[in-house]
């Protein structure tokens, strides 16, 4: 009986993600009080969600801990959204409960895999919440955050200066500083300010004395990366500056030129990177050497593959079996247990932030937030393709993880700031509307 | 609330226009990552429905082990739909894997106790996955009973793998049976064997014997020197290098060889006398051979060996051992000589020698060895099928052809006598191979039939079984006696 239960909660999981990101879409083309409703229905599908997933594992496992710790973070959510309702009543509420669906699945997928990285990560996730409580009211009012670029560049070189100075080396690249008993990964903070950087720089002038300045100073934050190994975060901070000129001069050489670039930097980091020959060859043919390393990319394989389209169950497969499964491939381990069906489907939840990223940008008025908007978007979109196409083995893995979902504290850390500087620029973008007298539409 | 940049009013449609075509550019990449993600997705839809199954059934994956919770493993049938492998469950739900053949299967079907072996390995997914309609499946779950996983009919002869399980009686040694045309494996029989019902129960005194091997299954991982098999590689290398005047090869035989210090006998000494390439292949003539050993191009050697599937992967899908040619470029007369007749270095294992059998009898296309027919559900109905595959082109269709007359010749006029019948035409080639100084040597027989219209290929190695022609090829008799007398 208890497996019959467990059974049939895995298509009712699959059938809410699936409902949620319908709504998801089809909020676009919704009417005004159509929207409110598509909201309401989706934060009721969250709690669904949140709520069984939990139930099941409590059925499989029979430990309280886990009653508890759905119970502290359904009250989170919950207070979450009821304040910042009150806070910030012109926010999106679609990019809002996206949120909480993401940490949603994060911490049913981590308490899953490991209750003391469940908890620690949910502690963090709330620090996170608070600190950057105050963000997207800064972001609306402050127009002189457009005025600091120096300061958004030294700090950025700065920190990951610092990273590859005296940085802590995990998994063959050095990625976190240590102070105490607090480990952080700066490489997440400076996607941020380094993106503001790029976007003062260029609300400045696109002259080309500019961008060539500007364009020295982001090669300087790609080439610290990739001295520290950490080539997926190279790799991400290279396509957001790309993109970011791109869309500051409209001219299409950048891409190509960009483009080029890429595979140039590509095939230099082939030849001098061990670790890089290693990735690829894993990727190419990860069943010659299944034993060592081709073993974590086949056995996200195993994973998604016996999962299959509804998954196992929550305790119902072998997660465990892949290596920084809580990372980098936490996709594989949603996939099978919770189906690739909603693994598909968080993908499109991504990518919904994403066109709403995009949808903001081009509703703002200043280059400034028009390009802060890009910048952070294409930095999101590029690192959610980069953690799903390794895990399913469509691109060598990089290394990257999966924002909200996967475990990380800076990175839950930078990613709250990240949406909440985008809600900040829709707030801006309502008022605005609001006082002009225009119906907000979107 | 207040707007911020309202006070640039100078510049206004300047910066409109700016706006306007930045604004296409961020549509232009939205645009992009959204044909981007759905490759993506593309991708994995593809992944679960197309290669899933394959990559999934993998002994690295511990994931299927745990199917075995919910679901009962199906049994394994032959082709005749006898039960080679069934789980009994005990009325306190305590599961037996049974072998009702006992050790008759033991290397080709496997055992499923301590770890999976052979096609309970190769088939462990569809053994653990149930097809009953989702009616059936609930009916099961509610009565809290486990689903019956899916069965395999395998492609495994009953009668043929008994016979050929009897006639190798006590001896070592292994027995392949294909159907030339499919690739389907009809037997496959390695000696000496086990009981797999009890392997788990006897592994430490399997262990602990010595010389035996009992696990190894011999067929697929037994690598032997091919003796006077391997003549049908030298003879194909000669074919390639002579295409027109191998007709007129002459060779006189006193019964040994002489080449500087080294001399290469005939079995027993014979002395053959004038030979024809064809009578010297028909005879065994190792003094001919050596010779044209010695005339032949090194490297067209080392490639028609290759090109043979020694030194390389076999589509073979149980774990196999690969082939070996060794001999280099620079190799000594003595090595030459000896690898012409399949001595020295090379290596074969029965299956790779039951496999270019069958890509001679079939005009030179190997079809890759197939062990699985078909998956049904517990019901009998067909869930899956597994058409045969074409592994490609070994040699050119008339190639096929010579080496198949010469073949017909060998058991129609010289060693493999054992074979003449009025029944049917067999083609054939014995070996009789060293391996050890003063030990008999290992009897190999490869050959199929009819020769006209060919349905069975069979090698058989008997270690120190002494001649190929008295030893191995009237095991391959019996194999064919029964075969085509249906």
């Amino acid at each position: 009986m208890e497996n019959l239960i467990a059974d049939a909660s895995k298509y009712v999981t699959v059938f809410l993600m699936a409902a949620y990101t319908y709504w998801n879409f089809r909020y676009f083309g919704a009417g005004k009080d159509r929207q409110d409703r598509i909201l309401a229905k989706q934060s009721r599908i969250t709690f669904l969600l949140h709520s069984l997933s939990f139930a099941v594992m409590f059925l499989k496992t029979q430990e309280e801990r886990l009653l508890l710790l759905w119970a502290a973070q359904a009250v989170f959510l919950w207070c979450f959204g009821a304040l910042y309702g009150k806070c910030y009543p012109l926010r999106s509420g679609l990019l809002f409960n996206n949120m909480c669906l993401m940490m949603s699945v994060g911490f049913v997928i981590l308490a899953r895999l490991s209750f003391d990285k469940a908890l620690r990560q949910f502690g963090i996730t709330v620090c996170a919440a608070a600190a950057t409580w105050l963000i997207p009211f800064i972001t609306s009012r402050v127009w002189q955050l457009s005025r600091i670029p120096w300061l958004y560049g030294l700090l950025g070189v700065g920190l990951l200066g610092a990273v590859y100075g005296a940085g802590d080396a995990s998994y063959g690249a050095q990625l976190s500083l240590r102070m105490g008993q607090l480990s952080m990964q700066p490489s997440e903070f400076v996607k941020i300010s380094f993106v503001f950087f790029v976007a003062a720089m260029f609300y400045k002038s696109t002259s080309k004395r500019q961008i060539f300045i500007t364009s020295a100073v982001s090669a300087l934050h790609v080439l610290i990366l990739v001295f520290s190994k950490d080539l997926g975060s190279a790799l991400i901070f290279f396509v957001t500056y790309v993109f970011m000129v791109f869309v500051a001069t409209c001219r299409w050489e950048f891409l190509v030129l960009g483009g080029l670039g890429g595979c140039a930097a590509a095939a230099a980091a082939w030849k001098l990177f061990s670790h890089v020959q290693v990735r690829v060859m894993a990727w190419k043919n990860p069943w010659a050497d299944i034993d060592n390393r081709g073993y974590q990319i086949t056995q996200s394989l195993f994973a998604i593959g016996t999962g299959g389209w509804f998954g196992l169950g929550l305790f119902g497969g072998m997660p465990k079996k892949i290596p920084v499964v809580e990372k980098d491939f936490v996709l594989a381990a949603v996939s099978e247990e919770m189906g690739a069906v909603s693994a598909v489907c968080l993908l499109l939840v991504c990518l919904g932030c994403f066109i709403q990223f995009m949808m903001t940008a081009c509703r703002m008025r200043a280059m400034f937030y028009k390009l802060i908007a890009v910048g952070l978007g294409c930095g999101y979109i590029v690192q959610v393709f980069l953690t799903a196409g390794g895990v399913i083995k469509f691109i060598p893995s990089t290394g990257v993880t999966l924002p909200l979902v996967s475990y990380g504290g800076s990175s839950v850390f930078s990613t709250f700031i990240l949406f909440s500087v985008i809600q900040g620029l829709y707030i801006l973008k309502r008022g605005e509307e609001e006082e002009e007298g225009y119906e907000a539409d979107f | 609330m207040k707007p911020i940049f309202r006070r640039r009013k100078k510049g206004r449609r300047e910066h409109k226009e700016g706006r306007q075509n930045a604004d296409r550019c961020i549509l232009g990449i939205a645009w992009g990552t959204v044909v981007l993600f759905l490759w993506l997705i593309g991708y994995m839809g593809y992944f679960l429905i197309v290669p899933r199954e394959e990559v999934i059934n993998n002994p690295y994956n511990a994931r299927l082990d745990g199917f075995a919770r919910s679901v009962e493993r199906g049994k394994i049938l032959s082709s005749d739909k006898t039960v080679l492998a069934v789980t009994e469950t005990g009325e306190d739900g305590s599961e037996r894997r049974l072998y009702p053949y006992g050790s008759l299967f033991s290397h080709g079907v496997g055992y499923s106790t301590r770890g999976n072996t052979g096609l309970e390995a190769l088939g462990n997914y569809y053994l653990l996955t149930c097809h009953l309609n989702p009616v059936q499946q609930l009916q099961s779950r509610l009565a809290g009973k486990k689903l019956p996983g899916d069965q395999i009919v395998t492609t495994f002869d009953t009668e043929l793998q008994q016979a050929a399980g009897e006639a190798l009686g006590d001896k070592k040694g292994a027995v392949v049976a294909l159907e030339p045309a499919t690739g389907r494996v009809l037997a496959m029989v390695s000696k000496p064997d086990f009981d797999a019902n009890t392997v788990e129960e006897d592994w430490e005194a399997i262990a602990a014997e010595d010389g035996q091997a009992r696990l190894v299954n011999r067929a697929v991982q037994g690598l032997y020197p091919p003796g006077s098999v391997f003549k049908i590689v030298t003879l194909l290398a000669y074919i390639r290098e002579h295409p027109l005047d191998y007709g007129e090869y002459r060779f006189e035989c006193t019964g040994s060889f002489q080449c500087e210090d080294y001399s290469i006998r005939c079995y027993h000494g014979t002395a053959h006398g004038s030979q024809t390439l064809a009578q010297a292949f028909a005879n065994s003539c190792n003094g001919a051979f050596a010779s044209l050993g010695l005339e032949l191009d090194k490297k067209g050697m080392a490639d028609t060996a290759e090109g043979l599937l020694f030194n390389r992967e076999q589509p073979v899908a149980l774990p196999y051992s690969q082939s070996r040619f060794l001999m280099g470029e620079d190799a000594g007369i003595w090595e030459v000589l000896q690898t012409s007749i399949g001595q020295g270095l090379t290596q074969m294992t029965p299956m790779h020698g039951a496999m270019m059998t069958a890509a001679v009898a079939n005009g030179g296309v190997l079809m890759a060895p197939l062990f699985m027919d078909r998956v049904e559900n517990e019901a009998g109905e067909t869930v899956k099928t597994f058409p045969p595959e074409v592994y490609g082109s070994l040699m050119s269709r008339e190639e096929a052809e010579i080496l198949g007359h010469m073949m017909e010749t060998a058991v129609a006029e010289g060693t493999g006598s054992a074979l003449r019948t009025q029944a049917y035409t067999a083609a054939g080639k014995t070996g009789s191979a060293q391996f050890e100084t003063g030990k008999e040597t290992h009897a190999w027989f490869t050959g199929y039939a009819p020769a006209d219209n060919p349905r069975i290929a069979v090698t058989v190695i008997v270690e120190e079984g002494g001649s190929g022609g008295q030893a191995a090829a009237p095991i391959a008799r019996r194999l064919f006696d029964i075969y085509l007398s249906r």
